[in-house]
């Protein structure tokens, strides 16, 4: 056995690659002449010495963890749908038109409608590419990239041309109805003499996004589907040789990832804006290919690596508030995560390995 | 339209496709060795960045150049050091490279012009002058021919020029030279040449590096010669345009020519008219904006002619022991 155990592979290879990208993080704020030490308490400050600190790193979380698992699911099938960006966008316009046009009597049928809305339409986003890709071979990270701008496209046709509320000049619809106000933690858990979460977006959906880690966590290892989808990722050969149709999973497996990423804007249209505006993902479906990456495609790991990109969204808003330190910093972060997990992986891996097979050696 | 009109949108059509189509032919090298590159947005944006930010500096456009190409090479590097040496994914490498770049150059543009992520404008000798062919102004008074020679083909900078001139030479080297058959070898069966004792690894690395090279004069366009110094995000999808130029174009240097001049055509109408009429049906500007991307989507769906990559594109390739 030249392999190192799976508590190293599933730990420590993604521990040394966050530290890895943590020092590089650490020599770029040197760089610009900012103390990295002082910079880190101010986020941990920011983002989660408060409750609404708490509430922004949770709201971020909630978004990440929907695009996360549907980047995860996608790559079980060895799948890289990198268009989770255009399928939250149209998943936005699903849970808008279902807003505007339904009138919901309480939030909690608004919000299983507006899901539901959100889910089917960044599923039928992602049913494009899929199809092309299992019907006529063309590679779906091209497909998924071009659907991303023509999803930017044909929104800021629809909120423009559509659905801006007449005299407006802003290319947004108009805000959606009071029933549709769903919870925030601030409504659920703030008392008279303690007010937490204060002002902080977080909301219900991040309990919606807690159960959808539990359900792909079940999909994936507990039902039939699950085993197909992750036979098909380890062998496509193997699988087409076990009666598994290769169309069928890419196609169901992209709808599944579609209908996740489209379900972020039940959090970031229905619970934090109450309306849509354009640029509602705000890049998350990006930053759940570095969630997916770093979580090693299991909910648990989606989960810890949403909450700590939360906690980087949050902690680099206070950085850019309070220094001299753009945003930008986290889309740097963003890139080494992406880079040191994703395509330096061996890098990582390799030396390790070689440790551990000497050491069993010796 | 009038013919002055048409010329104007042609000249424009000529300046909006130089930078698709430099890093259109950059994928090209990249892809025909057989190494997938998502990163093209990024090594422009980069070299943008750093091309204004040090022809402003120093006041010029030949150091900015240089610097430019200087920060998309360091960038094709990481991308050759992933996807090359310690055989990483392809693509999730060309994803970190894109965002790498998109925050480095605001984050240091902040830093060192405090201008919020831009270079200040940039005057004189930070930009490319624009190059009067012989003769430009004594022909333009012949009908029809004149202007267009005057105002369509005379009056670029060199980079337009050198853009233009890299198809034959990218044609040339590609299908005439023993390099550019090794390179094309080495994206369809590298197995075959390394059984022939040729280097996979240092071919794949010159195709990256010849890649990084294109993108870095590509985006010091952008930034020096199209507009006059770099603000956030001044790529704003061209990376990913001329990406699906060369999917277009089926990764040939002639059809890469005729899809980026046709993707700068599409561009240089929508910038120019916002909604076109055409008696009775009203074609909205976003048509425009997403059109290059349907259309390369048909493309890929072989609804119109097949597009087949190269055959090892995106494997790293392992030595068989």
């Amino acid at each position: 056995m030249d392999k190192m155990p799976a508590w190293a592979d599933a730990v420590l290879v993604p521990l040394i690659s966050l530290l890895l990208a943590a020092f590089l993080s650490a020599l770029v704020i040197l760089a610009i002449g900012e103390n990295p030490v002082d910079a880190f308490k101010l986020m941990v400050d920011g983002a989660l010495m408060r409750s609404s600190g708490w509430g922004y790193t949770l709201y971020y979380a909630t978004n990440f963890i929907f695009t996360g698992l549907a980047v995860a699911v996608a790559f079980h099938a060895r799948l890289f749908n990198i268009g989770g960006e255009g399928q939250a966008v149209l998943g936005g316009l699903g849970a808008a038109l279902a807003c505007l046009f339904i009138p919901w009597p309480h939030w909690s049928l608004a919000i299983i409608g507006g899901a539901f809305a959100a889910a089917a339409f960044g599923a039928l986003w992602a049913l494009i590419p899929a199809y092309l890709q299992a019907k006529r071979g063309s590679h779906i990270v091209i497909t998924t990239i071009m659907f991303n701008f023509i999803a930017a496209a044909l929104l800021n046709y629809v909120l423009v041309n559509l659905l801006k509320p007449a005299g407006s000049m802003e290319p947004a619809t108009a805000n959606f109805p009071e029933a549709t106000h769903l919870p925030s933690f601030q409504d659920m858990f703030a008392t008279a003499d303690n007010p937490l979460f204060r002002g902080s977006p977080a909301n219900v959906t991040f309990f919606l996004a807690l159960i959808a880690c539990v359900l792909v966590w079940l999909l994936i290892w507990r039902t039939r589907l699950g085993y197909e989808i992750r036979a098909q990722g380890h062998s496509e050969t193997a699988a087409r040789y076990a009666g598994i149709s290769p169309v069928r999973i890419t196609i169901v497996a992209m709808l599944i990832s579609g209908g996740l990423a489209g379900l972020m804007a039940v959090n970031a249209t229905m619970g934090e804006a109450e309306r849509l505006v354009i640029n509602a993902a705000e890049g998350a479906g990006f930053i759940g290919i570095a969630v997916a990456l770093m979580g090693r495609n299991h909910p648990v790991g989606v989960l810890m690596a949403a909450l700590l990109f939360g906690f980087l969204y949050q902690g680099g808003a206070e950085l850019a508030l309070w220094t001299n330190i753009p945003r930008e910093l986290i889309v740097v972060i963003q890139a080494l995560v992406i880079l040191f997990t994703g395509a330096l992986d061996n890098m990582v891996r390799m030396p390790l390995e070689k440790l551990f097979v000497k050491r069993r050696a010796a | 339209m009038d013919f002055l009109t048409l010329l104007q949108v042609l000249d424009s059509t000529v300046r909006l496709a130089t930078p698709l189509l430099l890093a259109c032919l950059a994928g090209l090298y990249s892809e025909r060795a057989g190494v997938f590159d998502i990163g093209l947005e990024g090594k422009m944006l980069a070299a943008a960045f750093l091309s204004a930010g040090v022809a402003y500096v120093t006041g010029s456009v030949w150091l900015g150049l240089f610097a430019g190409i200087a920060a998309s090479v360091a960038l094709s590097a990481i991308h050759g050091l992933a996807s090359i040496t310690f055989r990483g994914n392809q693509l999730i490498s060309g994803v970190a490279i894109n965002f790498l770049a998109a925050g480095l150059t605001v984050l240091i543009a902040q830093n060192w012009f405090k201008q919020g992520g831009r270079t200040p404008s940039l005057i004189g000798g930070g930009r490319w002058e624009n190059i009067t062919l012989p003769f430009a102004e004594t022909l333009s008074g012949v009908p029809v021919l004149g202007p267009i020679y005057a105002e369509l083909i005379s009056g670029h900078s060199l980079l337009v020029y050198v853009a233009f001139a890299m198809v034959p030479l990218t044609w040339w080297i590609l299908f005439r030279t023993r390099f550019g058959l090794r390179l094309r070898a080495v994206g369809e069966a590298p197995e075959a040449v390394d059984t022939a004792g040729v280097s996979v690894v240092g071919l794949r690395f010159a195709a990256v590096g010849i890649c990084g090279i294109l993108c870095g004069i590509a985006g010091s366009y952008l930034a020096t010669g199209l507009q006059a110094g770099f603000v956030k995000d001044m790529t704003a999808g061209r990376g990913f345009i001329a990406l699906a130029a060369l999917i277009f174009a089926k990764w040939r240097p002639w059809y890469a020519l005729g899809a980026c001049l046709l993707f700068g055509l599409l561009q240089a109408v929508a910038l120019r008219y916002q909604n076109i009429d055409l008696g009775g049906v009203v074609i909205p500007v976003q048509v425009m904006d997403a059109l290059p991307y349907i259309l390369t989507v048909v493309i890929l769906a072989g609804f119109v002619g097949k597009a087949i990559p190269p055959r090892a594109g995106g494997e790293p390739y392992v030595k068989e022991r």
